[in-house]
Parts: structure tokens; sequence; C-alpha cells
């Protein structure tokens, strides 16, 4: 087995033990991304020089007797709404196709202090706005499970590579399930963390107050160590926690005896049958494990998608709005200046970019404030009251991942309201500040991974990986990535499919 | 016109005298070439986030203290409009809950305005365009420099409390003397430090409801806002006069025309759709930050008058010297005159040099030793420099210093000895024997032209008192005979 597919720990482990070279560890990567990418497209940029050029500087560190970090060696991919200097972050937008930042966020900077090589950019609904990179303006991202279902999104990309063994982590934004629900959808474990632990200088705003950096990684080992790098206060993000990075990989291992896990049971009726019985069955085994599981009621839990669909369109409506054609991105020209701003952001931003905008614009105008976006944020106070209280009785909530497994291409694009719906059992933590994560836990009848999230507390990280780790001890096998890409077995698949290999429906599995 | 009176609440905006910007490190500096002091975040670029200047903070709590107001929590906003000078296209400012509130400007005459609110916010950059006589439709193209976006700045808005041009103008003078005292601001309007909206409305003599009113822009000099309000009162009271009505909108004053021209009705005024700014946190000054900015603040124009005001022997005294004392305050000369006056100057005197000859050597005339300004005052009222004299000493004293009495004697200024006088008088009496005869029998009205002649005579270097003196002697020998 390559130690592409190990542990990242252990990976970084033998690349500082010289066992092998980061250079080395970086050209496999790179070569299963150009054998993978033609089907799934995870990718917008692969950054080979650059990446080159880090692997060879962490050789040469170690070559030197330095210690390059945590990551050493560690190939990464990053959502292409992070901002890396030298190399284009697109948003997978034609807005910003062509923008090169000048700057590294805050994330992207640490990773490569810690040794880690970011190998590319990856795919995302424009602007972060979806549920499964239809959106994306250079094309969509292939679910490796099925190359006729979306990866889900926005976060598609980076999911979609680490199922498929790109690379062993990558790195996502979660505004409203966007690490979630694709990690659910490709059988791999996406964390959205509190809201603060991470900080958000370079991520491209989409809605300021709800968007965070999270991780994405086979295992729930992998995704907490790239976690324990990214986060840590950051003084360039003036809502960054100041507090210093929590040490998550540590306990893991220690069970979940004497824990108290509420079930949701709102969610449980809203979900297709595979989704809810994931839920169930993972309290069971929680339950078998030493915790005490009690079903809980939250009935403001359904109160977050109406308030999201306000409150993130009107921020986005605010953060999108620099896009005028002024100083960068594309620029249609006019003949005065309103006309050119009209006129390229029209060209510039996709269908859903624009309907988000509209829907925010209005929401925030004289007169309707109150009505809407008012009113929207007297409902996430109410959210965050009932978590609270919820938060008094059990130390982490359980609940499913989204309302079902990865769908066709094509299968919710008509009907936007469709495909804000997969977002409803994701969306609360966003707007509650709060962390989550989606750990894979089952196979659903067409044999595609299904995802059941752990909800905690603000800083409750470590205990809600503890319970992850348990979930993923017990989970049945064949439920989690790598995949190797594998054709559509989906009768439905509209858009996106071909080119996938005969013969391997139903999702080979080849590793867990 | 009578049976109308104005009514005028002012919006000023202050650039704070801060090391860097607003929300991120660059350099707060004028005149830089442009588009050097910026960065990803006063540019805007995607994923760059503000960080709240403390300097700034302190600044605006040192205005809010200054002002009387209430500094209380605060939180940012975001303004929402497009323009190309606007890197985010919405501007951070605060809105509903601004840092300062409810403080009031007493002016120099006693009055006193109400300030509703002392705010924080961004400035944006600066457009020129192109072609097409400078105005935004009409031009070839347009250059943007982003230097002065991020810059930050308080602004402040006072009640509708001021009643004419005239108090207008000595609140904005007031307030100025104010920010500079304070170190907030270097108060230069003329480098657009600080600016002024006007928003002017009239109402029937004697009435308390407010009428509908426009707010004028573009006034970059106190002369500037004076005649733009007495125009735009005047434009009001006819419209009324003749059955119309005002209609509330923005206009612009065209100082060359003297004139205002609407920008925008009130319908076609922007809708910011203002929301809380979710990049930053509430600003929320703990005790150490208030007492900082308390104990930063220097002694206000006020408390400066009544010291020079009692260095005068009183306000009533004083009254005649109001604008006087306005202009030394104004320019921070009022150190000067009190050092002065404490080495042994007659304070009015030294007021009265300060406020003039010091005056119009601006800013610089600070510089000014108040030994060597006490001691050319000395000169001057024991008779050896002329006032002439001492106005031409000055302006090199102010330069370079040194001994007075020597730098006197180096522009040749040396004491007029009485023979060259007597015989100077000699001469403008053979010259002008009628006027001279009309002062002899009397005629006071003559004696200044006599007494300039003999001036002419010496080219400056006799003393005017002593001229006169000399003068009075001669007729007193010729009347006595």
């Amino acid at each position: 087995m390559s130690l592409l597919d190990g542990g990242v720990a252990e990976l970084a482990a033998a690349v500082r033990s010289r066992q092998v070279s980061a250079a080395e560890v970086l050209e496999e990567a790179l070569a299963r991304i150009e054998e993978a990418e033609t089907e799934l497209h995870c990718f917008n940029t692969v950054m080979l020089e650059a990446a080159r050029a880090q692997a060879e500087a962490v050789d040469g560190a170690i070559a030197a007797g330095r210690d390059p970090g945590q990551l050493a060696g560690v190939p990464v991919a990053l959502k292409d709404n992070m901002c890396t200097r030298g190399t284009p972050t697109t948003c997978s937008s034609k807005i910003l196709q062509n923008w090169v930042p000048p700057y590294d966020g805050t994330v992207v900077r640490r990773l490569a202090e810690a040794g880690a090589v970011a190998v590319g950019k990856t795919n995302l609904d424009e602007f972060a706005m979806g549920s499964s990179t239809e959106n994306s303006a250079f094309g969509p991202t292939r679910n490796p499970w099925d190359l006729g279902r979306v990866p889900g999104g926005s976060s598609g990309g980076s999911a979609a590579a680490v199922a498929a063994g790109l690379v062993p982590l990558s790195f996502g934004s979660d505004t409203g399930g966007s690490i979630r629900q694709p990690a659910s959808f490709c059988g791999v474990v996406g964390v959205k963390p509190t809201y603060g632990l991470v900080s958000r200088y370079g991520l491209v705003a989409f809605a300021s107050s709800l968007d965070q950096i999270g991780s994405f990684g086979a295992t729930v080992a992998d995704a907490a160590l790239a976690l324990e790098v990214a986060a840590g206060h950051d003084p360039l993000d003036s809502t960054s926690l100041d507090l210093p990075a929590p040490r998550l990989v540590e306990a893991l291992g220690e069970g979940v005896e004497g824990l108290r896990v509420g079930v949701v049971d709102d969610f449980l009726a809203e979900v297709a049958p595979s989704c809810s019985l994931a839920a169930v069955a993972a309290a069971e085994a929680l339950a078998a494990a030493g915790a005490s599981c009690e079903n809980v009621s939250i009935p403001e839990m359904l109160l977050g998608l109406p308030a999201y669909y306000i409150i993130a369109p009107a921020e986005a409506s605010s953060n999108l709005a620099r896009y005028d054609g002024v100083r960068y991105g594309l620029r249609v020209d006019g003949p005065d200046v309103e006309t050119m701003n009209a006129r390229t952001r029209a060209a510039g931003f996709g269908a859903e970019v624009r309907r988000r905008i509209m829907i925010g614009t209005y929401a925030l105008s004289a007169g309707y404030y109150d009505a809407y976006y008012g009113q929207a944020q007297r409902a996430r106070t109410i959210l965050i009251r009932a978590f609270d209280a919820a938060y008094e009785r059990f130390d982490v909530l359980v609940a499913p991942s989204t309302p079902s497994s990865a769908f066709a291409f094509g299968a919710k694009t008509e009907d936007p309201i469709e495909m804000y719906m997969s977002d409803l059992c994701t969306i609360p933590s966003n707007l509650s500040g709060h962390p989550a994560v989606s750990v894979p836990f089952a196979l659903d009848s067409d044999g595609l991974p299904v995802g059941v999230q752990v909800l905690a507390p603000a800083l409750g990280e470590p205990v809600m990986l503890r319970v992850a780790a348990a979930l993923e001890a017990v989970a049945p096998p064949g439920v989690r990535g790598p995949v190797r890409p594998a054709a559509s077995s989906s009768a439905v698949a509209t858009g996106g499919g071909g080119g996938g290999r005969a013969g391997e429906g139903g999702g080979e599995v080849a590793g867990g | 016109m009578a049976e109308y009176e104005t009514v005028v609440g002012l919006e000023v905006h202050c650039e704070l005298s801060t090391r860097t910007k607003l929300f991120c490190g660059c350099a707060n500096a004028f005149g830089a070439e442009p588009n050097t002091n910026v960065c990803p975040v006063c540019l805007g670029l995607p994923g760059s986030l503000p960080v709240l200047n403390e300097q700034a903070v302190e600044l605006a709590m040192r205005i809010g203290e200054a002002l009387h107001c209430e500094i209380r929590p605060s939180i940012f906003h975001r303004k929402n409009y497009f323009y190309p000078d606007m890197p985010k296209d919405y501007q951070i400012s605060q809105y509903d809950e601004p840092i300062n509130v409810d403080g009031l400007l007493e002016l120099p005459d006693g009055s006193r305005v109400g300030i509703v609110r002392a705010h924080m916010e961004e400035d944006t950059g600066k457009t020129t365009h192109v072609g097409g006589g400078g105005r935004i439709h009409e031009a070839g193209h347009s250059l943007v420099d982003y230097n002065r976006a991020g810059v930050p700045l308080v602004e402040i808005v006072s009640a509708p409390d001021i009643t004419s041009a005239a108090q207008a103008r000595a609140y904005v003078a007031e307030l100025r003397a104010i920010l500079v005292a304070t170190g907030a601001s270097d108060g230069r309007m003329e480098e657009g430090s600080l600016r002024v909206d006007a928003n002017v409305s009239i109402r029937r003599a004697g009435s308390d409801e407010l009428g509908t009113r426009c707010e004028v822009k573009n006034l970059n000099s106190l002369r500037s806002l004076g005649r733009a309000i007495e125009h735009e009162a005047d434009r009001q009271a006819s419209l009324v006069d003749s059955g119309e009505r005002v209609t509330q909108e923005t206009r612009h004053w065209d100082e060359n025309a003297s004139r205002t021209h609407s920008l925008r009705s009130k319908e076609e005024a922007y809708d910011y759709r203002y929301f809380p700014e979710p990049d930053l946190v509430p600003l929320v000054p703990d005790e150490a930050l208030r007492q900082r900015a308390s104990s930063a603040l220097g002694l206000m124009p006020a408390a400066r008058r009544a010291r020079l005001q009692a260095a005068l022997g009183g306000a009533e005294h004083a009254r005649a010297l109001m604008d006087q004392i306005g202009t030394v305050i104004e320019l921070s000369l009022d150190d000067l005159v009190l050092a002065a006056s404490a080495g042994g100057a007659d304070p009015k005197h030294a007021l009265n040099r300060a406020a003039n000859e010091l005056a119009s050597q601006g800013e610089r005339a600070r510089a000014l030793d108040p030994v060597s300004f006490a001691s050319l005052l000395a000169l001057e009222s024991s008779g050896t420099l002329s006032a002439t004299q001492v106005k031409a000493v000055l302006p090199e004293l102010v330069e370079h210093g040194g001994d007075p009495a020597e730098v006197a004697r180096r522009h040749g200024f040396e004491q007029l000895g009485t023979e060259e006088l007597e015989s100077a008088i000699d001469g403008v009496i053979s010259a002008s024997p009628t006027e001279w005869e009309r002062y002899v029998s009397g005629d006071a009205r003559i004696a200044g032209f006599l007494a300039g002649q003999v001036m002419k005579a010496t080219r400056g270097r006799a003393n005017g008192k002593v001229v006169a003196e000399a003068l009075a002697a001669r007729r007193a020998g010729v009347s006595a005979r």
C-alpha cells in the first residue's frame, strides 16, 4: 500500500525520517491527479511548479537537520476560494478567472509552515454558493463513487480529491454545510470547526458571519491533525478567537463512556430513510460503546434554513459588491462606470450567484430590513438559545448530515429551493457558530456512502472528534474512500457523466 | 427676508492624525505618490479582513471627551453603494450605535451647539476625472488613488442649532481649534483633513418647526461655508415667497458661480442597506483606554481663551480683543503671548503683535522664542524700535531666532539721533509750509500727514511715537513765541 493511502501522521513521519522524500510523495500524488482529473475534475489549478518547489524545500530542510513540521511532505488540496500568492484564486467564477492574489491566506501560510505541500486549487460552486459544484463556471466535479452523481458542494472538489485518494488531506469552507455535505456524499470525514477557531484571513468571503475553513480527511485522525495545524488565533482576523490551537488528536481514542448523546429527532422525518437510519444506528453504536443516548426534539433547528437564506445572501450581496470591474478580475467595458459595473457583473456572475445577490439586496433594502434581515437574526438568536438549552443536557448531538445520498447531475438544478434543502441538517451549526463533523457511517441501497453528523457546543471539538472517532471505529466496512473513479450506475444522470470506466458501478471500495 | 430664520446643522468629517490607516498597517500620509500606501486590506482584495486601529479609537474618544459626549460601546456597520473610489463598494462606518453621542460645543460668544454624534468611519480613495471638465459623466477616463482609502475619519454631526452663516463659520472655526488641541487632527481644510457639509433649512421667524432641508456639499473653506449657507437660505426663501416648496435634496456649491445646484433628490438618494459589519467585533473601550484618552487631552480653546482674558485684565477688558484672541488661539500662539507677558511684556501689546505680525507668518510662528519675543516688544515700547521696524525684524526672528537688538542693528535700525530727527522735521516744515501752518493753528487732522512725511524722510527709521512728540514740542515752541 502506498504511503498516500495510510494515515497523514504516518506519512509525515515517513518523510521526516527520510523513509520517503516529499518530492516522491508529491510525484505520486501528481500522477494520481493526472490520471483521474479528466474524469473527476477536482481541480481548477494544479500547482505543479509551486508544489515541486515546496516539496524540495521540505526535503532540503530535513537534509539540513531542520524539522519542517507536523505535515512534512503531506500533499494537500485547497479549495479555490483560499488565497494563494502567485496562484490563481478563482472561486470557480468567471469574474475572478485570471485573478492572482498577491498574498497567502493565514491557513495557506500555516500549512506551508507545517511542511505541507499545496498541490492545487479545488473546484467549488461559484463563490461557494451551491450544494453540488454544478454552479462552477468551469464545469462540475464528479463523485468518484459514481461519475453520474454530484460530489456535493460547495467544497465538492476538495471532498472528491480525498475520496479518490488523490491527496490525503484537503481544505474547504463551510458556510451552510459546504464541507459536511460533500464529505457525506463522498464518504470522507469533513469538519466544520467553531466559528473563530480557524482564521478567515485570505478566505474569499461568501457570508462572513457563517464562513469557516475546515478540513477533509479519509479518517477522523487525519482531519483532526489538519485542523490542529490550521487553527489558532490570528491577529489579521478580528473574529478569530484569542486562544491557542486545541490539541485534538491525542484524545481521539479515549472512547465515549459516560458521554451524554442527544439524537436530534426533528430531522429524522425530513430526510431519506437511509440517512435517518444511519443517524439512529450511530446512536445505537455509541450507546453500545458506553454513552447514554436519548432522543431530543429541538424544533428551532428547522428555523435554520429560512433564516440562513436571508442572512447568507444579505452578507453575500455586500461581500460580492467589490467585483465591479474597476480594480481586478473581469471587466466588460461600457460608456460609463455604472454600465461597466453592470455589464461586468452580469457577464461575470453565474445564475445562482446573481440570484443570491438579488435576494440579499432585497432583504437589506430600506423598508424590508426588519421584516427579513431583522427577523432572520431573531430566528438565529432563538436557535442559539435552543442549542444552549440542549447542551445543558447533552455533551454532543447526533444528526443526519444530509437529506439524501449523492444525487445525479441535473436532479436539482431546475429547482433552487430543492437544492437549498440539501443543507437542512448542516445550516444550524453555522448559524450558532458551533462545530460539527460528518463521518461516513453507512452505505445506501445504491452503494453510496451516507454520513452522520456529530454536533458539539462552541470549542467542543475535542469531545466531538472523540465521538466521531468512536463511530468511525464501528462503521461498516466499505463506507469510506479512497475509491477509484467509478462509472455511473444512475439511470437519471443528465449531465457531467460519461467518460467513466465501465464495469465498476456501485463503487469499488479500495480502502477502509 | 426678515420674516424667515435660517436653521443649519453641520456634518464635519475630520481625518484623524494616526500613524496608520483605520483597518490596516498602511501609512496614513498626505501627498504620497498615488497608490503607494496600499495593501490587500485597504484595496479590499478578496479574502482580506479589517482589524481596528486602537490609536484611531483613542483619538475618537478624545474628540468625544472634548465635545462633552457620552462615550459608549459601539459597533460598525457597512454602508453599501457602488463608487469606483470605494475598494469594497461598501464603507465601514458607525451607524445607529456610534462611539460618541449627545455632546455640545460652546462658541466664543457663549452660544451652544448640540453635538448629536461623533462617529468613526473609513475614508474613500480619491477619483480624478480626466477630460470633460472633470465631471464623471463627461470624462474620457478616471484615475483613482487609493492612498486615502481606509484613512480614519470621525464625522461630527451637530444638532440643527445654528441660526446664521456667521455662527456656522464660528462653529467650524471653534471645532477645528478643538480638534487640533486634542491632537486628533491637523485641521487642514485645504488638504481635506476637515470637510464640511451643511444641512440648511428656513422657517418663519419664531417658529419651532423645522423646514425641509437641503444638504449642501463641496464647502472647502470657511468662506465657502458662509457664502453657501447665505445663498441657500435666500434660494429657499424666494421659493417659499413665490408659493413653491423646498424639496429635500443634495446640492453642490459652485464657488465660482456663487450658487448651488441639485445633485440628487430624496427619491434618487442611495439606499445604503446598512447592516452590522460581520468582520468586526463590538468596540467596548476599557477603562485604561478611557483614562488614556482623557488624560491626553490638551487645554481646550475655551480654557485657553479664559487664560488669555485673565492675562488681559478680565473678560470686560478683553471683549474688544475677541478677534485677536481668536486668531492667536487658532494658530496656537497663545502660549507665546502668555510667556512674553510673564517676561514683562504688556499682554495687550503682545497679543496685538502676535495676532497681526506673527499670524502672517503662519504655523511656523509657534517656533519663536518667547524670551526674544518679549525683548523685541520691550525695544518697541521703549521707543528704540518703531512699529515698522518691529515688523521687519519679526520674520527673521521666527526664521533664525537670535537677539532682537542684534537683528535690528543688522537691518540698520539704529535708533535715530535727536539731531537727525530735528533736521528731518526742519525739512518737512520747509517743504510743506501750508500744512505746518494748519498744524500750528490747531488742526489736529493734519498731524498724521506731517508725521508720515517725517517717517518718509527717515526711511521708516523714526519711531512714530517719538516723531509725534517731537512735532508737538516744535508746535509748542512756535506757539510760545
